[in-house]
């Protein structure tokens, strides 16, 4: 197990050099420096700033100072929120995007396995089609409409829940819906069809000639085993959720980390964009690797390390 | 026992009746012979979901190549006496807030999602299957190389890197394209690399071995076809998820330029105006979700169909 992770995290920060690489290369490659703009600036203070900025040296300087202050937690200055680091940016907005984000986990498994276990237990009656369609559409809609029909009928015409901003719980409930609708949908899917092959093994059946009751079953030989699929299932949960919510946050006036991430997309704020993007990659490379060894603890048929040392 | 026996030469020759039995007989097939790919139409048919799929995938391209031409309007040309007007017999759809009729745009506009979405799917193919192909059928230390980098670029977060490059690159088609295909493919090498290697150990491969086909024939010949099925399923889900990532991306305003109409676009501008002309987001929504639908569940059924499990 040990070695195991000890592998992970090597391959983990190979990728996670891959992507910082890439975000350098992109952020020499963009049109434009950071400070040219409308005004031509005197030659002297263009010198202070790229002085001041780093932006003199030799490119290898500049990559491995970006490196090192990346392992510092450092993701650099903001170019258009005028004295905010991005490091500001990410401790104001990702509290709320994690409250946000862990809400509509929790909705799209309870929801997810819900609906896909009824669906498997009614197997071709009309609980199941209900819920397969249910599941079709969320894979179908994208997100945004989604979250546009929401605030539209739910919001403005019923008034149930405020259109936008936030302040209370009740200001989190139809973004957090609208975040979780297409990994709810995965889910119910996943959920239904590991049911459906799980209940067809022998096992259920010995269980039932033992007079087990139907909930019995269901509950401690069913649904434990074929949860397993939807364990797996949740390291691209996350990068979903996380994805999602740069257009969720938006279209709700959310002050999230995703919210930040679109403006500074408009305003082509590099240095926010590629301090982010990093920022996110660190985030959801971390959260898959803590899935997976999840997954192993869980899976007794999973042997992480074999004895030799894999 | 022996009192009930008979001796052959006891009975009549005259009760005994000759019946025609030829010795090859016994192997006949008495069901008729099919191909596996019929026997995957046969069950691909059955699924009416899927067939319905099918039928509206036909409509979209149909609509797709000929909606445009079915009006004098064209998808760029301003009129701005006929702005945000609701659907009617002049224009079908309405028009949008530069009076440009709804109608044709959202068919220019199926064009362009149909074209993102097919030209990424091939592209991962083509990419997908050299790779996964390469590193299953060699094996050892090459496959080990390849599969490793290919897993280290699985690892960067897809969504994240297509906007990194949307941003920094200049927007348009091949752009996106390539953006969205510079990850995808590996999803297609994995699944390539792994039927390749439970099939290149089968005697079938062993035979062609042994009466001297070359590397080349083998795998086009014998492994790649038989690796059809995986990559079709992967290829009809691989097209919605793209059609998806263009709709997100004009979202962000990373989308093609104007006076392009892609469904993202459209439904990005739409969404703005929905509470006073809610036709301007309801037709390229609704086209967009449509298309997901009828590619999501054609793989769906696709993968029923070639399920050997499900075989009768």
């Amino acid at each position: 197990m040990f070695i195991y992770i000890l592998k992970r995290l090597f391959f983990m920060i190979i990728s996670l050099l891959v992507i910082v690489t890439a975000t350098f290369g992109l952020m020499r490659a963009a049109p434009g420096g950071p400070f040219t703009g409308e005004k031509e600036l005197p030659p002297a203070i263009q010198a202070n700033l790229n002085a001041f900025y780093g932006l003199d040296q030799p490119w290898y300087k500049q990559y491995f100072d970006y490196l090192v202050s990346i392992a510092q937690w450092d993701f650099g200055p903001s170019f258009t929120y005028k004295g905010q680091t991005v490091n500001d940016l990410i401790n104001n907005g990702f509290p709320v995007s994690f409250y946000l984000g862990m809400e509509a986990i929790l909705v799209a498994v309870a929801v997810g396995i819900l609906l896909g276990t009824i669906a498997a237990l009614k197997h071709n009656e009309w609980q199941d089609y209900g819920a397969m369609i249910i599941a079709v559409l969320g894979i179908s809609v994208p997100s945004f409409i989604i979250a546009s029909v929401f605030q539209y009928f739910l919001a403005m015409k019923l008034g149930l829940f405020p259109v936008a901003r936030w302040d209370s719980f009740m200001h989190s409930v139809l973004p957090a819906l609208a975040l979780a609708t297409t990994p709810m949908a995965f889910i119910a899917r996943l959920t239904r069809s590991s049911m459906l092959e799980v209940l067809s093994n022998d096992y259920i059946r010995t269980a039932k000639s033992k007079g087990l009751s139907k909930n019995v079953i269901i509950l401690r030989h069913t649904i434990r085993n074929a949860l397993l699929p939807v364990v797996s299932y949740m390291g691209p949960l996350i990068s979903a959720i996380l994805t999602g919510s740069f257009i969720i946050e938006k279209i709700f006036g959310i002050p999230g980390l995703g919210m930040h991430f679109v403006t500074s997309i408009t305003n082509r704020d590099y240095t926010t964009i590629m301090g982010v993007t990093v920022f996110f990659s660190i985030l959801l490379l971390v959260s898959i690797l803590l899935v997976d060894i999840a997954y192993g603890l869980i899976d007794p048929r999973i042997q992480i390390a074999g004895k030799k040392g894999d | 026992m022996s009192k009930q026996h008979i001796n052959i030469d006891d009975i009549p020759i005259e009760s005994l009746e000759l019946v025609d039995v030829r010795a090859d007989d016994a192997e006949k097939i008495t069901r008729p012979s099919l191909s596996f790919w019929k026997d995957v139409w046969m069950r691909f048919r059955k699924n009416k979901l899927a067939l319905s799929g099918v039928v509206l995938l036909i409509l979209l391209l149909f609509m797709a190549i000929f909606g445009p031409m079915m009006t004098p309007y064209n998808y760029y040309e301003n009129n701005l006496e006929a702005v945000n007007e609701a659907p009617s017999a002049e224009h079908w759809f309405g028009t949008d807030n530069l009076g440009r009729d709804l109608f044709t745009r959202v068919w220019e506009g199926a064009r362009i999602s149909l074209f993102i979405g097919f030209s990424a799917a091939v592209i991962d193919l083509f990419i997908g299957v050299i790779w996964g192909g390469i590193a299953g059928f060699r094996g050892g230390r090459l496959d080990e190389i390849m599969m490793r980098a290919a897993d280290i670029l699985w690892a960067v977060p897809y969504l994240l890197l297509v906007i990194l490059l949307m941003v920094v690159l200049e927007p348009g088609l091949t752009t996106m394209i390539i953006a969205m295909t510079i990850t995808g493919w590996i999803n297609m090498a994995r699944i390539v690399r792994g039927q390749v290697l439970q099939l290149k150990n089968q005697e079938f491969v062993l035979a062609s071995q042994t009466l001297g086909a070359k590397t080349n024939r083998i795998m086009n010949k014998h492994l790649i076809p038989n690796t059809m099925g995986p990559i079709l399923i992967t290829m009809t889900l691989t097209i919605p998820n793209a059609i998806f990532t263009e709709a997100f991306l004009s979202y962000l305003g990373l989308g093609v330029p104007a006076p392009l109409a892609s469904w993202g676009t459209m439904a990005s501008e739409g969404l703005p105006a929905m509470r006073y002309f809610p036709w301007r987001l309801f037709f390229p929504a609704t086209f967009i979700s449509l298309t997901i639908f009828a590619f999501n569940v054609i793989g769906d059924g696709l993968r029923d169909a070639l399920d050997p499990k499900l075989r009768k």
